[in-house]
């Protein structure tokens, strides 16, 4: 279908991939040096007092309010994030909590997780990829609070795989036996979403 | 938010169901609100168009074209023609 | 019906530039040659796709300036960090195809036998649909009453400027300078609002048909203000292009 196309000579993509980064950008990626906002839905504005982050099994969570998260050890990490839409950003300096911080607090307990969202959004991870210092629920951006945009209060950050992984507005992060697929992987999206293995979609 | 209406979708509801769709009655199964699809409030920058109810923000509708094949779930809807 | 998994039906095709008129600094309207055109409604759109030589591919709607009848042209407006309206604008020449499909859309459509009085309310490119349909009403000699507010950051900004200063007859243009105002401007110099709409639009009661087109935000604040002054939800048709008009 595409291959009937005519190519429109002169037209190219906004942002181009420059030579040098061969190597740390995963296949199909172009790097951007703008921070697209994706949205699926109205942007939730919680309110601090209002806000809570959870982890465990259902039914039996550990809970923070926001005064006792912000109490917690953060770490301060600067990676490269992946969209699936292709975009892929160097450098991205992000402050938040490890995950391996929460799950000793609130006790390893079930192999996946799924994280919960204000809004209703849902997605899926092997609890392996959160921890071993490779996931945190990041509270500050660019040395600034996270903007709600990009999912302030707090969103999750597992920058090893897509971005959609790393929910935005994440409220907790459910233990379970069974690896059930989120939104996006409820519609085709990979389950697991390796960006180096170029796994966008279930059967990549 | 750079949220458009239904009517920007109206060649990928027309690849999908045939036939003009943005002129059609829908009604939310959450809060029973029922507006001509063009009126509803649909989310493009994402994996997938995303569309929500206006009024209650559920989502109707969700549209995912993968490998040149468009998945369509309609089950926020509790009519839809 | 979760899951269905359906083949494409609309067609692509490719169609060929036949001429590029100036309209503001930023804006062009692109005259096309569409091979496999059914016609079209006024106030429809069309879809476009480039494809760039690397194979990456993007896709847009743009309303249909032209009336029914008329050979089929798009108004586009740059937008400076866009991907696709800068190539629309700045590169395509007479001559060159460009691949569409279309005519799209049913329900922010007008027909003379949908009657008036129209009260057409457009914000910056959101006149593209209305001119349409102010076209279409000319041509089939439609008598209906028509007021149209137009709102636009400058005089500069004003598509279809010469054209909607000869008005048909029947037609009123009242337009709105949001950002600035040339010395001398007797028009209004502010945002659309309930207030605004209470000097210029036709009440509730003269049962008028409104189409609204524009921005996101330009598109809610008169359509909830229309709504709220007791015009029925169903009489007032929207089209919203969101925060920028597309890119």
């Amino acid at each position: 279908m595409t291959a009937m196309s005519p190519i429109a000579r002169g037209f190219h993509r906004r942002r181009q991939e420059p030579a040098e980064n061969a190597g740390r950008v995963p296949p199909g990626q172009y790097v951007t040096k703008d921070f697209p906002v994706l949205s699926a839905g109205p942007t939730p504005h919680t309110a601090l007092d209002r806000w809570s982050f959870s982890i465990g099994r259902s039914g039996r969570q550990k809970t923070w309010n926001w005064a006792e998260f912000r109490a917690l050890p953060s770490q301060d990490v600067t990676v490269d994030i992946h969209c699936v839409t292709k975009w892929t950003k160097f450098d991205t300096a992000w402050q938040g909590v490890s995950v391996d911080t929460l799950l000793d607090l609130a006790g390893h307990d079930g192999p996946f997780a799924m994280a919960h969202c204000d809004g209703g959004y849902t997605t899926n991870l092997p609890v392996a990829d959160l921890t071993g210092g490779k996931a945190w629920v990041a509270y500050a951006y660019d040395g600034q609070p996270l903007a709600p945009e990009h999912g302030g209060p707090a969103r999750l950050l597992v920058p090893h795989l897509y971005f959609w992984k790393s929910a935005k507005w994440v409220r907790s992060l459910e233990l379970r036996d069974t690896n059930d697929p989120g939104f996006w992987e409820n519609y085709g999206y990979h389950i697991y979403g390796d960006p180096w293995r170029e796994q966008r979609y279930a059967g990549d | 938010m750079d949220t458009v209406d239904g009517n920007a979708i109206g060649g990928l509801l027309q690849e999908v169901f045939g036939t003009e769709m943005t002129g059609a009655a829908s009604v939310c199964g959450s809060c029973g609100a029922g507006r001509p699809v063009a009126e509803l409030a649909v989310y493009q920058r994402a994996p997938g168009t995303v569309v929500r109810c206006r009024s209650c923000d559920s989502v109707l509708m969700v549209f995912v074209t993968i490998r040149g094949r468009t998945c369509v779930d309609l089950l926020g809807l509790a009519s839809l023609g | 019906m979760a899951g269905t998994a359906l083949r494409r039906r609309l067609t692509w095709q490719v169609a060929k530039v036949s001429a590029v008129t100036v309209e503001t600094a930023s804006v062009r309207t692109l005259t096309l040659d569409v091979p496999d055109w059914p016609g079209h409604q006024a106030g429809q759109h069309l879809d476009i796709r480039l494809t760039a030589e690397d194979g990456y591919v993007a896709e847009r709607s743009y309303s249909i300036a032209s009336a029914p009848g008329e050979p089929v042209a798009i108004t586009v407006e740059r937008l400076d960090d866009g991907e696709v309206s800068p190539y629309l604008t700045d590169e395509l020449r007479a001559g060159d195809d460009l691949e569409l499909r279309g005519p799209i859309g049913g329900y922010f459509v007008w027909e003379p036998e949908d009657g008036g009085p129209l009260l057409l309310l457009a914000g910056g490119s959101g006149i593209v649909p209305l001119r349409s349909i102010l076209r279409h009403r000319e041509r089939t000699g439609s008598t209906v009453p028509v007021r149209l507010l137009y709102s636009s950051r400058t005089l500069d900004d004003v598509i279809y400027q010469a054209e909607l200063d000869q008005p048909a007859r029947g037609v009123e243009v009242i337009h709105t300078l949001t950002r600035q105002q040339p010395p001398g401007w007797a028009g209004y110099a502010r945002r659309a609002d309930a207030a605004l709409l209470a000097e210029v639009a036709w009440p509730a009661d003269a049962m008028p048909l409104a189409y609204a087109c524009g921005p996101t935000s330009f598109v809610e604040a008169v359509s909830q203000a229309l709504v709220q002054s007791g015009h029925p939800p169903e009489r007032v048709k929207t089209e919203r292009f969101g925060a920028t008009g597309g890119t």
